[in-house]
């Protein structure tokens, strides 16, 4: 059996006014994959995953999940589809536990009456944030409160979250530009941990080595189209900058020469 | 490696429920409170722990507690209510005024005077819900804007002269009752502290108003209704701020239009000294019920020992500030 995209955009279209955010762009996950999206300011990756993920709506363009027509009119529709996405500035409650986090929004009631007055299980949510937070092999312990962890904990905090949720896709924009060397590792490793557990991962990213070195297939968005597309051991980060900046990958120049030089 | 990196200690299971209940401050706090009783203890055995004198202070409390509890829901949000003592009175009036129109003497009247209280409270916790969630206008500004209508409506309804046209069972039964030599107001009070507690500490709707409070953007992103939310908090606050006007009816039988003035700062005070965050996000029931109670025990232990009382407002405001101050430094450690 041929293996469907687990999300596909057609030509999506969306514009605000006069500018063209996205015109026509095709997009494409495919199951245990890691796929970067990249692009200048204003390429509109933040529109397209905007869109895929429920928070904006196409003026036209198609999308499917799993082969399916569907269509989000909210990011709640997005999640029942199994997508989920990871903020830039995490969308964390600091001053609840990091269990509390995972389930902001997804509360387990007790069961029987005080379920039904309103009362959590807490210790349900506390152990089954643990289990999906140590299947990622991230060590932080439930009930210890947000903003007592380090930027990088924070952000474990959140995919851990993302991927306890999405069955099918996790967007996550810059994931590791607020943090340093030794913590943006330990959210890669994270990241690949997530796709190896089954979860395809889209990163938005402007660090161009960061990508080759994660990302299964590069996506390279330019004034509102895709322009270049490619296994990330294929290219370079020449190639990619040329293409977000000419919409041509120059690709005949890298296989001849093994290293481009300039024009 | 990040996420290897061990997190710090944290204390855990059950310790941790009963810190999360206390917070740090609100122990602090406790250590403060006992320190004081123990004091004025020792200095007038015969007067301070007297039990006379115990249930006098509970019963000074339990009006300021009543505000209290839905003020803690308020803040927590990151918001204020500043409109307590206005819907408070007003509260009192319609109360006392629905009763009137009733007549008579029996606990159906009394039933018809709390269901006025609580419906008078909820419209302004509406009105102050609305202003606030759905048209976006800062809470400060909203609930000082109807502190002064609810106040001046109150005056208008009565022409500025106290309704004492109150029922004597209610009076004599709650006002002034005892239960098993326990003030009635005491056990109210204490009934509606300790649902508010739990349903703070235990319940969705709780989280969701430490959420809010902590990040409305968070809990936008995963769906969280905050406008709705919002809308409710400010709803208890009303209904609760009814509550208690209809407890004042009782307790001073009379409306006491000019009683409460400073009402809602002491409850904000005693809210924030007991450890709840004016920016929101954290803080809890327990804080607020010794908060509100030091400022109480202050004030009765300066009358005991024959000092001028106003040390009290003194001493107050110094703790007060203190206990902002010890916020801050929290939420430096939580922003770095």
């Amino acid at each position: 059996m041929p293996d469907l995209p687990l999300i596909e955009a057609k030509s999506i279209a969306r514009h605000f006014g006069s500018v063209q955010a996205l015109q026509g762009a095709d997009f494409h996950v495919n199951r245990g994959e890691i796929v970067a999206l990249i692009g200048d300011n204003g390429a509109g990756k933040s529109t397209l995953v905007r869109i895929l993920s429920g928070t904006d709506r196409p003026n036209s363009g198609e999308i499917r999940v799993n082969g399916e027509p569907v269509l989000f009119s909210s990011p709640q529709d997005a999640r029942a589809a199994g997508i989920e996405t990871v903020y830039q500035d995490l969308a964390l409650a600091p001053d609840l536990d990091a269990a509390s986090n995972l389930f902001l929004g997804r509360e387990v009631f007790k069961p029987g009456l005080l379920g039904r007055l309103g009362v959590l299980d807490r210790a349900a949510m506390a152990r089954r944030a643990r289990e999906a937070m140590s299947r990622l092999g991230v060590q932080i312990r439930p009930n210890a409160e947000v903003f007592k962890l380090s930027g990088g904990q924070r952000q474990s905090v959140a995919v851990a979250r993302a991927a306890a949720w999405a069955t099918n896709v996790i967007f996550m924009d810059e994931p590791t530009a607020a943090l340093g060397v030794v913590q943006t590792r330990g959210v890669l490793d994270l990241i690949r941990r997530v796709r190896d557990a089954g979860t395809a991962v889209v990163l938005i990213s402007h660090n161009l080595p960061q990508v080759l070195e994660i990302a299964d297939r590069v996506v390279v968005l330019r004034l509102g189209r895709k322009v270049a597309e490619a296994a990330s051991s294929d290219i370079t980060v020449d190639d990619l900058v040329s293409a977000m900046t000419t919409g041509s990958l120059r690709r005949w120049q890298h296989q001849k020469t093994g290293n481009p030089s300039n024009d | 490696m990040t996420s290897q990196v061990p997190t710090e200690v944290m204390p855990d299971g059950g310790t941790r429920r009963l810190s999360a209940i206390l917070g740090s401050q609100s122990l602090a706090l406790l250590l403060v409170l006992f320190v004081l009783v123990a004091f004025f203890s020792l200095m007038r055995p015969d007067a301070f722990p007297r039990i006379a004198n115990i249930l006098n202070m509970a019963t000074d409390a339990s009006i300021l507690l009543v505000l209290a509890v839905g003020g803690t829901y308020v803040i927590l949000t990151g918001g204020i209510d500043l409109s307590i003592n206005g819907v408070l009175v007003f509260s009192g009036v319609i109360a006392a005024q629905a009763m009137v129109w009733t007549g008579g003497d029996n606990p159906p009247t009394l039933l018809v005077g709390l269901v006025f209280a609580m419906l008078a409270g909820a419209a302004w916790g509406a009105v102050n819900g609305f202003l606030i969630a759905k048209a976006r206008i800062p809470a400060l500004i909203v609930t000082l804007g109807t502190m002064g209508m609810s106040l001046g409506s109150a005056l208008l309804i009565t022409r500025g002269i106290d309704i004492s046209d109150v029922p004597d069972s209610l009076v004599v039964g709650i006002g002034s009752g005892r239960l098993m030599g326990v003030p009635v107001l005491v056990i109210v009070t204490a009934v509606i502290v300790i649902a508010g507690g739990l349903v703070l500490a235990y319940t969705r709707f709780g989280r969701y108003t430490y959420a809010v409070g902590s990040s409305p953007e968070a809990c936008r992103r995963a769906s969280i209704n905050v406008a709705g939310h919002l809308l409710k908090v400010y709803l208890l606050a009303g209904v609760l701020s009814g509550v208690a006007g209809y407890l004042s009816l009782a307790r001073f039988a009379t409306t006491t239009l000019s009683g409460h003035t400073t009402d809602n700062l002491q409850v904000i005070a005693g809210i924030v000294i007991g450890g709840t965050s004016l920016f929101g996000g954290s803080g809890g029931m327990f804080g607020t019920v010794v908060g509100i109670i030091i400022p109480v025990v202050l004030l009765n232990g300066f009358v005991v020992l024959g000092l001028p009382p106003f040390w009290q407002q003194v001493a107050v405001g110094a703790v007060l500030i203190g206990a902002v101050y010890f916020d801050q430094l929290r939420r430096r450690l939580r922003d770095r």
